[in-house]
């Protein structure tokens, strides 16, 4: 029991990393990546309401008809949002605008849905809830790996303090453009996905096509 | 009408819902395998866009907004709290009611979107546009030429990448970047050369 408890929680982490093994909830990853601090803000708030969701998916799990459960579970899940966007209005406004429409779009994030469907639903509340709580800190290991390269190799600093003194102000250091621009979040989730990938070969995808050496090419 | 055309544009090339917000990501790089799929998937979109948004817009402006019930006698309500919810709603109807439809009178389309038409509920890309809109605070004529807009751009995005994918099939990649390795990175580089559009003013 203890063992399946631990391995709900950790197994996220690295092995079954929702992001890089089963391309889930990129469009965060992605979008808002180019600063450490939003980047933490909305692992918070995705943790937060996956572990909510998860939670009460599975309380209900045993009294939700199997054609209505998609509708239910995602008003469970837009009511969990609704409730963090509007704390991070009242309580954060200026994040609340840096993140704008991203925290709505928690409902829409396939990490939160797909986990209320693929594991609270079929699990007790214990459980789901590690589960929950080992995706989100899965979904931020990986968001916040990708906004610290970002922000500082694009800006020199993290969480606005300076780091690399920049070429402007008398350092060494020329801030690399690029690294804030939406592209560089792709190169670098698809670095960490081939490090994965060659550190845990089992993750490696079958391919479609094997590239051999024909008679033609041989007896050129 | 001007305007309208500005928005079209600008919400195709310049302000591509895919590659410069990355929304729709994961039904993005799930369903371009294939290009006949994607055309399909592609098709879905721009429907369901041009349909929820403005009904979405119909919905802020005349049930949502602060003081919007005015018509109704009741202009000190304010539901905005209840917009997300409510655009979510409008969008899993709206896409039950296309896929009603597109079985009754176009079965053969039905069959060749299978189970991409429901998956759009759950696609950021759809429910981004709406929030947009709202943000934007675009009028009914202004949401219509943007939902159109948004619709095309992300299919035209994911028909691309499609496309680049089945090219890609055949090229002699290293083991562990094979797959979603190098599809993230051609997508960086797709991504790179529509920032590059958006330079231009329409």
């Amino acid at each position: 029991m203890k063992t399946r408890l631990r391995r709900a929680l950790v197994t996220p982490l690295v092995d079954e990393n929702p992001v890089t093994l089963h391309i889930l909830g990129i469009c965060s990853a992605v979008a808002i990546t180019n600063s450490l601090y939003s980047a933490l803000v909305m692992s918070a708030a995705l943790t937060a309401v996956l572990c909510f969701s998860s939670v009460v998916i599975s309380v209900i799990r045993r009294h939700l008809p199997h054609s209505v459960r998609i509708i239910v579970q995602v008003t469970v899940i837009a009511s969990a949002v609704i409730v963090v966007d509007e704390m991070l209005q009242a309580f954060a406004p200026t994040t609340s605008q840096i993140l704008s429409v991203f925290v709505g779009l928690i409902i829409t994030n396939c990490i939160v849905l797909g986990r209320a469907e693929a594991f609270a639903a079929h699990n007790p509340p214990g459980v789901s809830l590690l589960d929950a709580l080992g995706n989100g800190l899965g979904f931020s290991l990986i968001l916040c790996t990708v906004a610290t390269i970002r922000e500082l190799f694009g800006s020199g600093g993290l969480l606005g303090r300076e780091i690399f003194t920049s070429a402007a102000a008398g350092g060494w250091f020329e801030p690399v453009g690029l690294f804030l621009l939406p592209p560089s979040a792709f190169f670098i989730i698809g670095g960490i996905v081939w490090l994965i990938r060659s550190y845990k070969p089992q993750q490696r995808e079958q391919a479609e096509f094997e590239i051999i050496a024909t008679d033609s090419v041989r007896n050129r | 009408m001007e305007q309208l055309t500005t928005i079209l544009l600008r919400a195709v090339f310049v302000e591509n819902l895919a590659l410069a917000y990355f929304l729709g990501m994961c039904t993005f790089l799930a369903v371009s395998k294939q290009l006949r799929t994607a055309i399909g998937l592609g098709a879905a979109v721009i429907v369901v866009q041009a349909v929820t948004v403005p009904l979405n817009n119909l919905l802020y402006r005349y049930f949502i907004a602060e003081g919007a019930m005015t018509w109704a006698g009741l202009g000190h309500l304010d539901f905005s709290y209840l917009g997300l919810i409510s655009y979510i709603g409008v969008i899993a109807a709206a896409v039950q009611i296309l896929e009603m439809i597109l079985s009754r009178y176009f079965p053969n389309l039905f069959q060749a979107m299978g189970i991409y038409l429901p998956l759009l509920t759950v696609n950021c890309a759809i429910l981004g546009a709406s929030l947009f809109m709202v943000q934007r605070d675009y009028d009914f004529a202004e949401s219509m030429a943007y939902g159109l807009g948004v619709g095309s751009g992300w299919a035209f995005a994911l028909i691309t990448l499609a496309g680049l994918r089945e090219k890609m099939k055949y090229s002699d990649i290293p083991e562990g970047l094979q797959g979603l390795g190098i599809v993230f990175m051609t997508v960086g580089l797709m991504s790179m050369a529509f920032i590059s559009i958006a330079g231009f003013e329409f």
